[in-house]
């Protein structure tokens, strides 16, 4: 295994697959990079810069490309699917069976794979593997990451509507906090909901 | 009533419209259906989704169901385009220095002339011409080589770059490319952006090119027919509505909303009442029929359109016209669309195949009960595209 500073000066050898990342993310990257390590000895070559795509991937001429599924610049690589020269193969998006199961779960798992005409699907599989393990943890960080920023927001508007309350009633914290609660249940809706409503209306009416 | 949910996927483009509009307005209900519409990041994703069974419908360039017939991209799901959204929208836009170069040899910026404008531009010419598209296989592209080729671009004169809509306008003032052509509303963005000018809407090269397509999987369409016929409707009335003059400015309002296009409804409004601003200095341009949701049987998916997209195609990337043309057949299925809309109104045209580019204007035809009326489609350089003819 060589490390990742002479990568890109690497001559490729024959039989080894060679694979572009394309992702801006220098950390993602990396990660992307060490999970293809783990999996098997490839070359690897990330691109991080979206101007002229298609060019610069074809230049490198790579068995498999992997992106992220949301990267818009993903239809970039749709021109790929012509090949420009008599001695190029065409690479297209990649789709096993007829199900196409290997390539749904990747896409599921927020990657899709690009791969050269006539590539085996058998040495294909290690790649999208290690690829789909690494992307599905990026999207549980992610969805972790909403959530937390998500329930600060909420945290927020609640610390609001209480201080709202408090000074029209001129009650305590905890009583205001009891009151959003008894209303929310009264309602059937979440003490965040209520406490959004309140500020919203204390908005309207100030 | 009990909603039936209906995953649809689209880009977030102006010509999305009929599908927003059928769910926020109601048309999608009265059908007993409610969309859950998936705004999505790039086509490529809007053809997975599709393929892959993430939604069971689409928006989608009426020249990727075409594509994939012909077996391009890799993805070799069937996909049926059942109606046309969207006729026309798109514009072509230069760079601020390829403006100035233009107007310094003495060019006007009429907005109707695309042989003038052509000329103009292959006259200009200082290198490659470096043109964005938003997809390799689109209406965009194809507008753009038929436009060049008519005009007589010497064959290496034009470089087109695949580039999403919302990196357009940034890639222009980057000197990235010299020229665009993209829907609404990314021209208007770059002109707002002080980025770009515009050139010619789409309509000036192909006055009736059908842009974008309702799109479901072929096999999805044999086992749901019902929920596909309720679907087709709901998005046929949503075109009828957004045909009337007086809903642009709601329909502008609700696109702008953060989930949908997330952009001033300004910029949306000129899109739908034809009104362009081209130029940074805020010179107007009015454009009859920019983008059509109903008139003129915008909606019909003829086979003839299929195979002039396929035809094309086909002969840029050394492939073989005839076959093409019959794939592409597969694609538009205007069987399913008489079938879906017999009983709506809809004007049903006697034949599903027409020369296209042949209507010099507005003009009445023989039709299923009665008559048609179609709008004028020709080409700008005159010629005509008859499906039979080779």
């Amino acid at each position: 295994m060589r490390t990742h500073g002479n990568r890109a000066t690497n001559g490729k050898l024959k039989d080894r697959l060679s694979i572009v990342v394309v992702e801006a993310d220098r950390d993602r990257a990396v990660q992307i990079v060490d999970a293809l390590d783990k999996a098997d000895d490839y070359d690897v070559f990330v691109i991080s810069e979206v101007s002229s795509l298609a060019r610069q991937i074809a230049a490198r001429k790579p068995d498999v490309v992997l992106i992220d599924v949301e990267n818009p610049s993903r239809d970039t690589l749709e021109e790929l699917a012509i090949a420009s020269g008599p001695q190029d193969r065409p690479v297209a998006m990649f789709v096993s069976g007829a199900g196409g199961g290997m390539a749904k779960a990747a896409v599921e798992a927020g990657v899709s794979a690009y791969v050269v005409d006539g590539l085996q699907p058998e040495r294909l599989k290690p790649v999208l593997d290690a690829a789909i393990a690494r992307f599905q943890l990026f999207r549980q960080m992610r969805n972790e990451l909403a959530e937390t920023k998500r329930a600060l927001e909420e945290r927020k508007v609640i610390d609001r509507a209480k201080g709202l309350l408090m000074k029209a009633r001129g009650i305590g914290e905890d009583e205001a906090y009891a009151m959003l609660r008894r209303t929310a249940m009264d309602q059937g809706r979440r003490v965040a909901d209520v406490a959004a409503a309140l500020v919203t209306a204390a908005g309207l009416l100030s | 009533m009990n909603r039936t949910t209906l995953a649809t996927a689209y880009m977030p483009l102006v010509d999305a419209a009929p599908l927003i509009v059928a769910q926020e307005l109601g048309f999608a209900a009265a059908e007993g259906l409610a969309l859950d519409l998936v705004r999505a990041p790039s086509w490529s994703s809007v053809r997975d989704m599709l393929a892959f069974g993430r939604v069971d419908a689409a928006h989608m360039l009426s020249a990727m169901p075409v594509a994939m017939a012909m077996g391009i991209g890799g993805v070799q799901v069937e996909v049926s385009a059942v109606q046309v959204l969207s006729v026309n929208g798109n514009t072509i836009g230069v760079s601020r220095a390829l403006a100035d170069r233009l107007r310094g040899r003495g060019f006007g910026f009429g907005f109707d002339d695309a042989a003038a404008a052509g000329a103009a531009l292959r006259d200009a010419l200082d290198g490659p011409l470096r043109v964005g598209v938003p997809f390799p296989f689109s209406m965009h592209a194809e507008l753009l080589y038929y436009w060049f080729e008519a005009v007589g671009f010497p064959a290496d004169a034009v470089e087109v770059h695949t580039i999403p809509p919302p990196l357009m306008s940034a890639a222009l003032a980057e000197a990235e490319i010299d020229a665009f052509c993209v829907g609404a509303p990314w021209g208007s963005i770059s002109v707002e952006r002080s980025e770009g000018e515009l050139l010619l809407p789409g309509s000036a090269i192909w006055r009736f090119a059908p842009e974008k397509v309702l799109a479901v999987r072929r096999d999805w369409a044999e086992t749901e027919p019902h929920l596909l016929g309720r679907l087709m409707r709901a998005v046929w009335r949503a075109g009828r509505w957004l045909a009337q003059e007086d809903s642009a400015t709601t329909t502008a309002e609700l696109l702008a909303r953060p989930e949908y296009l997330d952009v001033p409804p300004e910029l949306i409004d000129r899109a739908l009442t034809g009104r362009l601003t081209i130029s940074p200095r805020g010179d107007q341009r009015r454009v009859p029929g920019f983008i059509e949701f109903h008139r003129g049987a915008a909606t019909f998916p003829w086979l003839s359109q299929a195979e002039w997209i396929a035809d094309r195609i086909a002969r840029r990337t050394g492939r073989d016209p005839a076959a093409a043309r019959a794939a592409s057949r597969r694609a538009f299925r205007s069987d399913l669309y008489r079938e879906a809309l017999a009983d709506t109104g809809a004007e049903m045209p006697g034949a599903s195949r027409k020369v296209e580019g042949a209507i010099r204007e507005r003009t009445a035809e023989a039709a299923v009960g009665g008559r048609v009326w179609l709008e004028a489609d020709g080409f700008f350089d005159g010629r005509v595209f008859d499906p039979d003819a080779d």
